[in-house]
């Protein structure tokens, strides 16, 4: 089987029409929207703030926490419960993970950086988007970084490569499911996680293209970024 | 300086001046968005001022509870997320969210605005449950009378999704044009007791002053279709009165947003 | 060799922007370099002044440095002293001996002076690389605040609310006929009547919203003559500069 048209039409390395605005949680330290196609992610920062329970604090330096969650009525089919769960705590971490290098928080002894992702609807390339909206937020809320974070989710459906897979290229029987994120000046890759079946040659492709869609998704997040401080 | 703050606040209201330079029986601006979330069968955003609260519904079908083996279900849950306010924590719902999700629920409950009779499916075997979950995304006050519009907004944006053989829902498909048997529209009023003035829809600095509320849902009609008093200070019979009164001018005023 | 400045002065940058590319730049706060390019180490604006480029930082919580006057926020009584919540990552301690010019002999009731809620106008004094931050009331203009309200901004809009000699904030002072008081951690006192107080916070908010834009002293001025009927002068204001007004008899809530 050949996979000629994609289910909505786009080109295999076209991105899904995409949204930013920065600034849209006035109590928050820092806050972004991110949204790609139907998955919007809502990204809000508190911190550097104290940090509790003490057992938790690092004298040596402030340290990152993500909460990442789906809303109640987010998901493609039935509710999802409240409480997340191993997957939300799973994505939290590599969210994390994507994100912690950009950051140096030595200067934040015993604080924390809470950020916290909720999704309010979703359609594949969740994680994806949440490292592209906290990253804004981090940014807006102030921190030093040596860099943004852009994040795409790329993918085989059955003989080709594709990029920003929505649900139903993600659950294609046959087809494997690859979110990278890169830093977009150095082009070094933070998150790299694939499920499904590839040969080495097909990962090598995704990656490649997932780098060159994360230059789009950069300039989506400088506009948002800039445009918060226009006068409107 | 508990007692100085208060004493500030008494001191705005008895000019009849709010901390934003509103009047104390004045709501801040009211928005409210439809269909924020293709994910929901019904959901909306209600900005109140700065506050905002997102509401979503989510239906499926279920076997009736025992004893009511001829009505659908309806489930009402509410989270402060920590994302709205740099004092909540992420976890399970506490006290607030908890009141906040049970008031809600009351309201739309026991004004029957939901005829849940006509929630059924297969009498005794398969039934609607309607899920309500309301999210709070920015709290600068006023967050009951927000999250009951909210979750009235999505039930009102709610359209019924395609059954497949089984009678489950078939998320799927498309949805069709029916929306749920929604026959009265309740909104939530509190009015909070300060000294011996009355306001509506505190701001975050003027709720830590609060001695009193009353939470006052209404109909269309004007009727009374659930109360909820909190605060830590008692209130007189002459106080309800004036608090119900108080709600009952003010509900058109939520209405007129939806 | 290209010498090339890449961001505009007053253009708002992002993190990890390169915002120059030559060696004869200087990078300034807010920048680095790398080889030989400039980056802007976070999200801000731009201040180009000859070879030096700097950030000016638009966000970001409030990190005590020594002498900044702040509003602290008594959180805690402690043995010989108290913490004070300062609007900062960081809580405050206020020692027996920073408290007051009066004695304070071992064993008091040190409720008598200071008690959780209270808050007041304070200066830090020692910042230690761990965070341990220590702030006294000796000294002039600081005091415990008594009534009026305090309300929150950005930190790093605090010098534009002030300016230049407390110019900004001597205006709004003389339109709403309010007593301003500023601290540098973002959090503001404020005391007048009703209707001036929520004039004056509708303007201080005006001010952080519009702090990086040019003109706004002029802006500030006829807004608050349209606003207050009040015609304000954008003058260096020295006698109304962020020192505190000396102390006062306090005088809140006559009528309750």
């Amino acid at each position: 089987m050949s996979y000629t048209k994609r289910f909505d039409g786009r080109g295999f390395e076209e991105l899904r029409p995409m949204s930013a605005k920065v600034g849209i949680i006035p109590r928050a330290d820092g806050s972004a929207m991110f949204k790609t196609g139907k998955t919007t992610a809502l990204a809000a920062v508190y911190g550097p703030r104290d940090l509790h329970p003490k057992f938790m604090q690092n004298p040596e330096t402030g340290i990152l926490r993500i909460f990442y969650n789906m809303m109640p009525f987010s998901g493609h089919g039935e509710r999802v419960r409240p409480g997340g769960g191993r997957r939300s705590k799973e994505i939290s971490m590599v969210i994390q993970n994507a994100i912690l290098p950009v950051l140096d928080l030595k200067d934040y002894p015993n604080a924390v950086v809470d950020v916290f992702v909720e999704l309010p609807q979703t359609d594949a390339g969740t994680r994806c988007a949440a490292i592209t909206a906290a990253a804004m937020a981090l940014a807006d809320a102030g921190l030093e970084m040596k860099d943004l974070v852009c994040a795409v989710a790329a993918g085989r459906v059955e003989d080709k490569i594709v990029i920003d897979l929505n649900y139903y290229e993600d659950s294609h029987e046959d087809g494997a499911d690859l979110p990278v994120a890169v830093l977009p000046n150095s082009g070094k890759v933070t998150l790299l996680q694939m499920d499904g079946d590839m040969t080495k040659e097909q990962i090598k492709e995704c990656i490649t293209k997932a780098k060159e869609a994360c230059k789009k998704i950069y300039e989506v997040q400088k506009a948002a970024l800039k445009e918060r401080f226009v006068k409107r | 300086m508990q007692k100085e703050s208060k004493a500030h606040l008494l001191r705005a209201l008895a000019k009849n001046v709010r901390y934003d330079g509103r009047k104390a029986l004045e709501y801040r601006p009211v928005t409210v968005e439809y269909g924020i979330s293709e994910s929901a069968e019904g959901s909306a955003r209600v900005r109140i001022g700065g506050t905002e609260v997102m509401a979503g519904v989510k239906l499926e079908t279920n076997t009736p509870y025992p004893d009511t083996p001829d009505q659908g279900n309806l489930m009402v849950n509410a989270e402060l997320m920590a994302l709205s306010n740099p004092a909540f924590e992420p976890g399970p719902p506490g006290e607030q969210a908890t009141e906040i999700a049970r008031v809600v629920d009351r309201a739309v409950r026991e004004s029957k605005s939901i005829d849940v009779h006509k929630l059924v499916i297969k009498p005794g075997e398969k039934v609607w449950a309607v899920n309500i979950d309301i999210c709070t995304i920015n709290d600068e006050g006023g967050l009951q009378d927000a999250a009951c519009l909210a979750a009235l907004a999505a039930l009102k944006n709610t359209r019924l999704p395609k059954l497949n053989e089984n009678d489950d829902v078939d998320y799927d498909a498309e949805k069709t044009k029916e929306g749920l048997p929604l026959s009265k529209q309740p909104v939530e009023v509190t009015v909070i007791k300060v000294g011996e003035h009355f306001f509506v829809d505190a701001l975050s600095e003027e709720e830590k002053s609060i001695e009193a509320r009353l939470t006052v849902a209404v109909t269309e009609k004007g009727t009374v279709c659930a109360l909820q008093k909190g605060g830590a200070l008692p209130l007189s019979v002459e106080d309800i009165d004036k608090m119900i009164d108080i709600a009952q001018k003010l509900a058109p005023t939520l209405r007129k947003a939806l | 060799m290209t010498e090339e400045v890449l961001a505009k002065d007053k253009e708002i940058v992002v993190p990890g922007e390169i915002v120059a590319v030559g060696m004869s730049f200087l990078p300034g706060k807010g920048t680095y370099r790398e080889e030989d390019k400039i980056v802007a180490q976070r999200l801000g604006m731009m201040s180009v002044e000859g070879k030096v480029i700097k950030l000016i930082p638009l966000s970001g919580r409030y990190l005590p440095k020594l002498k900044d006057r702040i509003v602290g926020k008594v959180i805690d009584v402690l043995l010989t002293g108290w913490r004070m919540e300062i609007n900062s990552p960081y809580s405050a301690v206020m020692t027996l001996k920073d408290a007051t010019s009066e004695f304070i002999p071992r064993g008091a009731d040190l409720t008598q002076y200071y008690c959780i809620g209270d808050c007041v106008v304070c200066q830090v004094v020692n910042v230690t690389s761990q965070k341990l931050i220590d702030v006294s009331m000796k000294g002039p203009g600081l005091r415990k605040l008594r009534g009026g309200r305090i309300i929150e901004v950005s930190a790093q809009k605090v010098p534009r609310i002030i300016g230049k000699d407390g110019s900004m904030v001597g205006m709004i002072k003389q339109a709403t006929k309010c007593e301003i008081i500023v601290g540098q951690n973002g959090w503001i006192w404020l005391e007048g009547e009703p209707e001036g107080e929520v004039i004056a916070v509708k303007a201080i908010k005006k001010v952080e919203e519009e702090a990086h834009l040019g003109g706004l002293t002029d802006r500030m001025a006829a807004w608050l003559e349209k606003e207050t009927g009040v015609k304000v002068s954008p003058q260096a204001q020295p006698e109304q500069s962020e020192e505190a007004p000396q102390q006062h008899p306090h005088h809140f809530g006559g009528s309750q």
